[in-house]
């Protein structure tokens, strides 16, 4: 086995894979992280709709930033979780990293559309368009595709494993979309604002619009996280019940012949 | 050489040829993918006259003039500059929320006689900067901002500020 020659961090790695173990540990976590996530979700949103000021020039409407910003970042952060998951179902072949990678998907897709539809919800009273063709809404656009497009391809086969290859080639794919969407208000002139919190220099957004927008930010990846964990658990369990199911029809096809 | 380690130095070509081919074309397709174009850009290189184009840029300070069309809309003339150059701008219509002098603002439509540029739709692009109003009257009363001139100083002079202590 290559567990002598692979590094330490990969025999980890390799230890988590296993789906028995993945199923404990992920239960023992899972109603932690999902409390922690509801707790954080009913601060963040407390304090973005009500106690934060307005900003000086978008006025109320500024508050569509603390459901539509942490959605942009899950869909690109989870995006890359995906790649990440794929790179893992190519190289090592690990079926825990198939199931997560289907399962994570469709929840991927959920994030992206909501953040397409409350981008489209706070450009039209401020930028008085619902959509526009500028380079950051057309790329974040593909990758709601790429997203749907994997949860489709990793299902269309009756062989599960030959899904999730195509799914993981998709995804590599899909990647290069990653970078065209973080930097496109950047390399184009864009409709969209450039970067307010990630960029290098200090965030341009005061501290009062900013902490809630953090916290929220923290919520929605707690909930994400806690909703990958639960159905990549389905998912296992769902395959496991199918292999059962397979071995028992095998052994009645046995005893019937 | 394991199977893994070969399954992985091909994804890891793969990969380098994918990103390679994405950034050639990207870098082909540079003048395409732009939205709007400057008023620099527009005077450097006119657009084939009758074609629709976007033009985008800050509102000019002291150059929007509002009237009523023969028509009953409301008429307005600004505008655009980006600094070095601007284009007088004419639109009948409804603007956005947002648009005032200083703002960004991308407009549809085409030049006509005089390169006077007669815009279809008006658009208002907001720049990257949140603040409480309190923080940006505190600003103005400063000196050290005024919005019709653009946009407000560097960030980390602001987005800590409290305006009940520094405001008078």
């Amino acid at each position: 086995m290559s567990s002598t020659t692979a590094p330490r961090g990969m025999a980890r790695l390799h230890l988590l894979a296993n789906p028995g173990r993945f199923l404990r540990v992920s239960g023992l976590l899972l109603p932690w992280l999902t409390g922690a996530g509801l707790l954080c979700l009913a601060l963040g949103m407390v304090w973005g709709l009500w106690l934060s000021p307005p900003d000086w020039q978008q006025g109320e409407t500024v508050r569509i930033m603390y459901v539509h910003v942490p959605m942009a970042w899950l869909a690109m952060g989870g995006y890359l979780a995906l790649v990440v998951l794929s790179v893992i179902s190519l190289v090592w072949r690990h079926p825990l990293a198939d199931v997560a990678a289907r399962e994570l998907s469709p929840i991927g897709a959920m994030v992206t559309a909501l953040c397409l539809a409350t981008g489209s919800l706070w450009g039209r009273p401020m930028w008085g368009t619902w959509w526009v063709w500028d380079a950051r809404l057309t790329s974040v656009l593909v990758l709601f595709f790429l997203w749907v497009g994997h949860a489709a391809l990793t299902r269309a086969f009756d062989d599960p494993d030959r899904g999730a290859r195509m799914g993981a080639i998709l995804a590599l794919i899909g990647a290069v979309n990653l970078p065209i969407v973080k930097f496109s208000v950047d390399w184009w002139n864009t409709l969209h604002q450039p970067a307010s919190v990630t960029r290098l220099d200090a965030p341009g957004i005061h501290v009062d619009i900013l902490y809630p927008l953090l916290v929220n930010a923290l919520a929605f990846s707690l909930c994400f996280v806690a909703l990958a964990l639960a159905a990549t658990r389905a998912g296992l369990q769902e395959r496991r019940l199918r292999a059962l199911q397979m071995a028992a029809a095998r052994r009645a096809e046995r005893e019937g012949g | 050489m394991t199977r893994k380690r070969r399954r992985l130095y091909i994804l890891l070509l793969c990969g380098i040829g994918l990103g390679t081919a994405t950034a050639l074309t990207l870098t082909a397709f540079q003048d395409n993918l732009v939205f709007f174009r400057s008023p620099s850009d527009i005077l450097a290189e006119a657009p084939p006259p009758g074609r629709d184009f976007r033009l985008g840029g800050l509102v000019e300070a002291g150059s929007v003039q509002r009237s009523t069309g023969p028509d009953g809309r409301p008429h307005v003339t600004f505008r655009v500059t980006d600094g070095q150059h601007s284009i007088p701008v004419q639109f009948s219509g409804v603007l956005p929320d947002l648009f005032r002098e200083g703002q960004g603002v991308v407009t549809l439509g085409r030049l006509g006689p005089g390169n006077v540029f007669l815009a279809r739709e008006v658009l208002a692009r907001h720049d990257e900067n949140y603040m409480p109003p309190e923080v940006a009257d505190a600003l103005r009363r400063a000196g050290h901002w005024d919005p019709a001139r653009g946009d407000p100083p560097p960030a980390s002079g602001w987005n800590r500020l409290d305006p009940r202590r520094s405001g008078g």
